[in-house]
Parts: structure tokens; C-alpha cells; sequence
């Protein structure tokens, strides 16, 4: 979006409320509601990709060496990798500050 | 598919068409089966959505979460939209005005839009046999709107309209099986998934989408706010939904059942139903009662399957 999504005005809306552009949200960062933080031991990563099947917020993303991390940007911190972890790299960490 | 395996995910399709930044809840194992049905179906779709969870979580009005042609519909006609978009766009393939080439046409609705309030014009599409999918996710209430019931509610669940206290077990009607009445309209397909199992389900609503004519898929959507889980546990309580047999995945082709995962091993009731905080008062002669039921329906689904064979 041209704007940011708070200094959009009525006024400014397409007619019908029709959004133009495709997969905007993407510009609302979700991240912000985490309490927990998903912690990933890269070494211990075997590459299955379970976490990124089953994350409901598509924020797992593959790092440039092949192992699986979160994108904190829009991580809501549910604990769903850490738990379906076939090898248990991935820890909790509770948010700080 | 017989066996789930994990080692397959690496040939899942890699982009979004249901991208991050939706605001659904923590775990919503829902969102997560919106993500795999539509990387099963790709970009050549044109999804009608049902006012409900998905539909205000993924479409607060500057931002939407969908990479593909998407309208938002009210809570009863996501159906008659969908056979409208399907009927005119066949129209104007035959006319020569857009360039004719398969085209997915797919509705969508929680269990409250699809079981209660557009039973009617569901039922409708599937008579008219028009070229379309629709998806119901059911979470088992009407979660969006603060966990209230709908017909869809299993037997004994507390929610804030059925609540479970002194007099009252919480629900005390049977959940309606949708599945059964979509399969007694005779239409092609019809199938019934969980998102804790997602190879399974992505190959159904690809088959469902293949399929000429109307085809209905049924996604058990574990909620973790109304069934009152731990969000880390979204995955499991959908496993043990399916390895219990409370919610047996099927699928009947032109009217002939097929199992698509039979438990090594049965679980008892009682392990699918304890942690679930909405079943926690529920006694032992109670579950034993649910247990029955829950045999009962799981030997007729496989009755059914072996007849076939």
C-alpha cells in the first residue's frame, strides 16, 4: 500500500470496498502479540520442514544453509514447531521487555 | 493417500496464496487448513467465502490476506455466489471472452454458515451439479462470535449458549453430519479431512477440485480458544480427533466409501476428550454414552468402505 494502513480515510476507499492489491496483510505485522519466541537449534535441524508445514501463519521461513527459522515479523508465538518437532530443536523462550 | 508421511513436505507447493499477517489466533488450526487448501488449489481460483472466522480474519477492509480473486459473501450464499461466478464464467468462455481454461471454483464457510444458516443454498448447488468445491471448516461452534453453538457442536460440549453447570450436560443434540447429507445428494465426491493430517487433505480438495461436477470436502478445524486447548496442542487434538474415531476421514466417490486412514490403533474416547476444557465435566457414565455413539457411527463408515471392496 502507497499509505500507511492508519492514515487511509473513507474517503480514499475503492467503491464497493474493493482491495486492489493481493496479499496486502502482509503489512500488518502480527509479530507484535507474541509472548513466547520460537528459539531454533540450527545444528540439530534435520531439514524435514514439519515446522513450516504447520504453522498457521506461514512465518517459517528456510534460512541460506537449508534449516528452518521464524520470521518474527509475523510469529504469534503459538509453540505449534516447537511441539511437532520430530527432533526437538525448537525451544520457547519467553519474551523479555 | 494410506499412510501419512512426513518426509513429503519438501514436493508441497512453495508460495502463499494465503499469506502471513492474517489475524487469526494464536494456533488456529483453521488458518492453517485455509493455507493448505489453497496450496492445493493454486492461483486459477476464484474463492466465495462465508461471513465467519476466516472470512473477518483474513479481510480487515485496506488489507487482505488472499493472492487470488476473492468475495466476501454473507453468511447464507456463499454457495449461490459461487454457482453464479461458475455459470457466468462458463458463459463468457463460450462466448469467446475470456480465454476458456480450468478455473477452480471454490466456496468456503465455517460449520455455522454451512450446517445452520446456508444449508439451503448449499443444497441447492450441489443439486444443480455446478462445477464447484465447497469447503467447510468446522470448529465445532461459532468461534468467531465468542463460542456460541450451532448444530455442528458434538454432544456434551460447553459453550457460552449451552453452558455445562448443574442442570444442563452443556450440548445435548447430536452433531449434525454434514458429510452424510452432501453425500445423499449424490454428487461425485465428497470427503472429509483434518489439517493435523495435510498431504491427505491437500490431495482431497485437488481430487474435489478435478472432479467434474459438485464436490464437498469437510475439514475438521481444531480451535484452540473455544475447545479450550493449549494453542501448542492445536496439531495433536486433531490426530487424536481422527486416531479416536471420533472423526473418521473418508472419502465417497461417486457414491463408494473409501477409508483414507484407518487407526493402528484405536484410542479410547477418553483420551481425545481429556484436556479439552470444554469436556471436562463430563462424567464417566457420560463418555461411556459418547463412546457407543462414537463406535456405532465408526463400524457403519467402515461397513461402508469394505462393502466396496
Amino acid at each position: 500500500m502507497a499509505k500507511p494502513m492508519e492514515k487511509i480515510t473513507w474517503q480514499e476507499l475503492e467503491t464497493g470496498s474493493v482491495v486492489t492489491e493481493i496479499g496486502n496483510a502482509r503489512e500488518y505485522e502480527t509479530g507484535s502479540w507474541r509472548s513466547e519466541r520460537p528459539v531454533v537449534e540450527a545444528s540439530q535441524c534435520i531439514k524435514c520442514g514439519v515446522c513450516w508445514l504447520f504453522c498457521p501463519d506461514a512465518c517459517i521461513v528456510r534460512a541460506s544453509d537449508g534449516h528452518f527459522e521464524a520470521d518474527l515479523t509475523y510469529c504469534k508465538g503459538c509453540g505449534i514447531c516447537a511441539k511437532e518437532c520430530p527432533v526437538g530443536c525448537i525451544t520457547m523462550i519467553t519474551e523479555e521487555g | 493417500m494410506d499412510k501419512f508421511s512426513v518426509f513429503s513436505s519438501r514436493l508441497v507447493e512453495k508460495s502463499e496464496n494465503f499469506t502471513s499477517g492474517h489475524r487469526a489466533c494464536q494456533g488456529c488450526a483453521e488458518a492453517l487448513a485455509v493455507r493448505h487448501v489453497m496450496k492445493a488449489l493454486g492461483r486459477d481460483t476464484v474463492v466465495a467465502m462465508s461471513t465467519g472466522c476466516m472470512e473477518i480474519i483474513s479481510s480487515p477492509l485496506p488489507l487482505t490476506s488472499w493472492r487470488v480473486p476473492w468475495i466476501h459473501n454473507a453468511f447464507e450464499n456463499s454457495a449461490a455466489v459461487i454457482s453464479g461466478c461458475e455459470s457466468g464464467m462458463k458463459a463468457m468462455m463460450r462466448k469467446g471472452k475470456i480465454p476458456a481454461k480450468k478455473i477452480n471454483f471454490v466456496a468456503m464457510g465455517g460449520d455455522g454458515a454451512t450446517a445452520d444458516i446456508g444449508m439451503g443454498a448449499l443444497s441447492g448447488a450441489l443439486e444443480r451439479g455446478h462445477d464447484m468445491v465447497y469447503i467447510c471448516y468446522d470448529n465445532e461452534a461459532y468461534m468467531n462470535t465468542g463460542i456460541q453453538r450451532s448444530s455442528s457442536t458434538p454432544y456434551g460440549a460447553s459453550t457460552t449458549t449451552s453452558p455445562a453447570g448443574k442442570v444442563s450436560i452443556g450440548q445435548h443434540t447430536q452433531k449434525k453430519n454434514m458429510a452424510q447429507i452432501a453425500v445423499a445428494h449424490n454428487i461425485p465426491y465428497v470427503a472429509t479431512a483434518c489439517s493435523s493430517f495435510p498431504f491427505d487433505l491437500m490431495e482431497k480438495v485437488k481430487r474435489a477440485a478435478e472432479t467434474p461436477g459438485a464436490a464437498y470436502v469437510h475439514v475438521l478445524s481444531v480451535c484452540p480458544t473455544g475447545w479450550r486447548i493449549p494453542t501448542q496442542d492445536a496439531i495433536k487434538y486433531g490426530r487424536l480427533a481422527v486416531d479416536s474415531c471420533v472423526f473418521p476421514l473418508y472419502e465417497v466417490i461417486e457414491g463408494e466409501y473409501r477409508l483414507s486412514y484407518k487407526p493402528y490403533k484405536k484410542l479410547p474416547l477418553t483420551e481425545y476428550l481429556k484436556g479439552q476444557g470444554r469436556f471436562r465435566h463430563l462424567t464417566d457414565k457420560e463418555i461411556q454414552m459418547i463412546q457407543q455413539r462414537v463406535d456405532k457411527d465408526y463400524e457403519r463408515i467402515l461397513r461402508l468402505s469394505e462393502e466396496e471392496k
